[in-house]
C-alpha cells in the first residue's frame, strides 16, 4: 500500500473546516490554521471494539486527524469476518482483531499512532479510561456498552448546584449496526442522555420458551437453541458451553441438524448456528461505513467544535427505502448513573446507623429502612436476614472510615419512600461530602457515577 | 473541548506527580437494582437465600424451596441464580441444583417458568421470579413440559405421578433415572 499522508493535499478539506469561522459551529470553537495539530497532539481517542465498526472508526479517525488513538478488542479474526473487516486478510485469522487493525492503518496513514489492548474491556482499570478525551464505541453488545457508560459516568461530577463540570465530562460517541440499520449517538455525561437513561431503546433479546424448545419446535432456530441449551447439559454434564470453541459449536450444528430432520424443519445451517448460539446480527460493510462516518464526525465535531454535534441520536434505516432521522432524548434526572443525586455532607465521625437516620429525616431523601452500598460493598442490608446479620456491625463504625476516608464519593441507598401516604421503594444516590477534609488531588477520580 | 483537553492534560500531569490513586471499583446500573431488590425481598418463611460469594457479591445467589403443600411436600430445592449486569434489561439466569421429578424442570435443572424467558419485563424482579418458582411447586403444569415423560404421567395418571415424586424425593428410581434424597 502507498503511504499517501506526506501529500500535502491530504488535509486540505480538514483544514479547512478547522480554520474558517462560520456561524453554525460549537460554542467554544476557536478555528486556526493549526487546529488539526494541536487536535492530533492533545486528543487521546479510545475506540471500543476493532470489528466491523471498529475497523472503519480506526480508518476514519485517523483520516480525519487524529494521532494518538487506543484501540480495545478481546477478540482474535475469523474467516467469516473479513467480508467487512475490510482491515484484516486470511492469512490473519486467529490473531488479535485490535493488534492487526493497529499496525495496517499506521502502515497506511504515517504519523499517526494507535497502541492495541488485546484484553477485555474489563481487565483494564478505571484510570487506563481517564487518560482519554473521549470514547468512541464501535460495540454488538449492551453489556459492554452498560460497562462502558458507567465507567466513562464515574469521572463526572457536579457542583454545589448540581450542574456538572465540563472539565469531568467524557463524551462518549456510539455506532452500532443490525443489518440494514444503525444507530449513531452522541453522549455527554451530565448534558445528554447517558445509555442507561433510555436503555430501553434496546429491546431485550428475543427469548424462546424452553418447554417450546423441548417439545415443539416449529423454526430452525429452535432447533438449535434446543442442542445449545438443553441438549449440551443433557451430554456434558457441569461443563459449560464455550461458543468461541469451534469443536463445541460443530457439536451443536450436528445435533441441531438432527432435531430438525426429526421435526422436518429445514434451514439448520452452521453460520446460522453461531449466529443464534452467540446472538450475531447479520452486519453489512456499508452499513458499518455509514455509521462509523457519523461517528467519526461527531466525535471530530465534539473535540474541535467546528459544528454543532448531534442532538444527541441518530438513526438509518435502509430496509425499506432510506430513513434518516435525529432524536432529542432527554435526560433522565434521576439516573442513578449520570444525574447528580443528593449532594449530602457528614462529618467524619457520623456512623452508619446515624447516616441511616438522616437518610430518613433529610427533606430531599426521606427513604426508611435504608440499605447502603458504595462501590460494590454493601454496607448495611436492611434483608434478607442472613445480609443484615453480615452487615449489622458496621452501623456503628463512621461512615468516612467504611468507604476509605475519602474526601467525598457516591453511596447508594435503597429503601421506602412516602409520598402522600403512598409507599413506594426507591434507589437514590447521594453524592457525600465529609466536612473539614481536604479534597485532594485525586478527587477527580474518586467520585463515582454509577 | 479542545480546551478543555489542554486542561486536562496539565491537571493529569499533575496527579501523576503526586501520590496514586486507590483503585475503584464499578458498580452497574444492574447491581444497584439488583441491591434494591435484594434489599426488598419478602420471602415465606420455607424459603432461604444464601450468597455462596460473600455479602458484596449479590449477582450470584442460591435459595432452597421447601414447598408446604402439593406434591413436593417437604422436599427441598436449591436453585442457583446469576444475574447479569444489563439486569433488568436480561431476566436472571436460574437453574435447579437439586435434581427433581417434575413436568417442568428437566434432569439438567433447565426450569421452564415463562418470566425466565419469553415473558420477562424489567418491571419484574427477583422476589417475583421466586414466587414464580414456588408456584412451580404447588402447580406443577403437563401443557409446558421440560420433563415429557414426567408431563405425561402428571397429566394420564395423576396418582402414579404422586408416587413418583414422593419416591424420587426420598432418593430412588423413577424408570431407570436415580433421584438423590431431597426431604
Ligand atoms: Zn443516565
Amino acid at each position: 500500500m502507498a503511504d499517501v499522508s506526506s501529500d500535502p493535499g491530504r488535509w486540505r478539506d480538514v483544514d479547512k473546516l478547522l480554520a474558517r469561522p462560520g456561524n453554525i459551529v460549537g460554542q467554544d470553537f476557536e478555528p486556526s490554521p493549526t487546529l488539526r495539530e494541536d487536535i492530533g497532539e492533545i486528543a487521546r481517542v479510545l475506540v471500543v471494539g476493532a470489528g466491523g465498526l471498529g475497523c472503519e472508526l480506526l480508518k476514519d479517525l485517523a483520516l480525519s486527524g487524529f494521532k494518538n488513538i487506543d484501540v480495545i478488542d478481546m477478540d482474535t479474526i475469523e474467516v467469516s469476518n473479513l467480508n467487512r473487516q475490510f482491515l484484516f486478510r486470511l492469512q490473519d485469522v486467529g490473531k488479535s482483531k485490535a493488534e492487526v487493525a493497529a499496525e495496517r492503518v499506521m502502515k497506511r496513514i504515517s504519523g499517526v499512532n494507535i497502541t492495541p489492548h488485546f484484553c477485555r474491556i474489563e481487565d483494564k482499570d478505571i484510570d487506563f479510561y481517564n487518560d482519554f478525551n473521549i470514547i468512541v464505541l464501535g460495540l454488538d453488545s449492551i453489556d459492554a456498552r452498560s460497562y462502558i457508560n458507567s465507567v466513562a459516568c464515574s469521572f463526572l461530577e457536579y457542583d454545589t448546584d448540581d450542574k456538572p463540570l465540563p472539565e469531568t465530562i467524557k463524551p462518549i460517541v456510539d455506532g452500532g449496526t443490525e443489518g440494514f440499520k444503525g444507530h449513531a449517538r452522541v453522549i455527554l455525561p451530565g448534558r445528554t442522555p447517558c445509555f442507561e437513561c433510555n436503555i430501553w431503546l434496546f429491546p431485550p433479546q428475543v427469548k424462546f420458551p424452553l418447554c417450546t424448545l423441548a417439545e415443539t419446535p416449529r423454526t430452525a432456530a429452535h432447533c438449535i437453541e434446543y442442542a445449545h441449551l438443553i441438549k449440551w447439559g443433557e451430554v456434558h454434564h457441569g461443563k459449560d458451553f464455550d461458543a468461541d470453541d469451534p469443536e463445541q459449536m460443530q457439536w451443536v450444528y450436528s445435533q441441531a441438524l438432527k432435531r430438525a430432520e426429526l421435526f422436518g424443519i429445514t434451514g439448520v445451517t452452521y453460520s446460522l448456528t453461531q449466529g443464534v448460539v452467540k446472538n450475531i446480527i447479520p452486519a453489512i460493510a456499508s452499513t458499518n461505513a455509514i455509521i462509523s462516518a457519523a461517528c467519526a464526525l461527531e466525535t471530530l465535531k465534539i473535540v474541535s467544535g467546528c459544528s454543532k454535534t448531534l442532538c444527541n441520536y441518530f438513526t438509518y434505516n435502509g430496509t425499506e427505502g432510506t430513513h434518516i432521522k435525529v432524536t432529542d432524548f432527554v435526560r433522565d434526572t434521576d439516573c442513578l448513573v449520570c444525574g447528580p443525586g443528593t449532594l449530602v455532607e457528614l462529618d467524619t465521625s457520623t456512623t452508619l446507623l446515624q447516616f441511616i437516620r438522616l437518610v430518613g429525616e433529610h427533606p430531599n431523601i426521606r427513604l426508611s429502612k435504608a440499605s447502603v452500598t458504595c462501590r460494590g460493598k454493601n454496607l448495611y442490608m436492611q434483608s434478607p436476614p442472613v445480609l443484615e446479620e453480615m452487615t449489622r456491625s458496621n452501623l456503628q463504625l463512621p461512615v468516612f472510615e467504611l468507604i476509605g476516608k475519602v474526601a467525598k464519593d457516591v453511596i447508594h441507598v435503597s429503601g421506602t419512600s412516602e409520598k402522600n401516604d403512598k409507599k413506594t421503594s426507591c434507589l437514590r444516590k447521594l453524592r457525600v461530602v465529609f466536612k473539614g477534609v481536604a479534597d485532594g488531588i485525586t478527587s477527580m477520580d474518586t467520585t463515582d457515577g454509577s | 473541548m479542545i480546551k478543555l483537553f489542554k486542561l486536562k492534560d496539565q491537571k493529569r500531569q499533575d496527579a501523576a506527580n503526586s501520590s496514586g490513586n486507590a483503585p475503584v471499583k464499578k458498580q452497574s446500573a444492574g447491581e444497584l437494582r439488583l441491591h434494591k431488590d435484594i434489599s426488598e425481598l419478602n420471602l415465606p418463611k420455607s424459603t432461604i437465600i444464601s450468597f455462596p460469594n460473600g455479602k458484596d457479591d449479590l449477582m450470584n445467589f442460591e435459595i432452597s424451596i421447601r414447598p408446604d403443600e402439593g406434591y413436593y411436600q417437604g422436599g427441598r430445592f436449591v436453585f442457583t441464580f446469576q444475574v447479569s449486569p444489563s439486569y433488568p434489561h436480561e431476566p436472571p439466569k436460574v437453574k435447579c441444583k437439586t435434581k427433581v421429578y417434575h413436568p417442568n424442570i428437566d434432569l439438567e435443572g433447565n426450569v421452564c417458568l415463562n418470566i425466565l424467558r419469553e415473558d420477562w419485563k424489567p418491571v419484574l424482579n427477583i422476589n417475583t421470579v421466586i414466587y414464580g418458582l414456588i408456584l412451580l411447586f404447588m402447580q406443577p403444569n403437563d401443557e409446558d413440559p421440560l420433563n415429557h415423560d414426567a408431563a405425561a404421567v402428571l397429566r394420564d395418571n395423576p396418582r402414579l405421578f404422586e408416587t413418583n415424586v414422593r419416591r424420587a424425593m426420598a432418593g430412588g428410581y423413577v424408570g431407570d433415572v436415580h433421584f438423590p434424597r431431597c426431604i
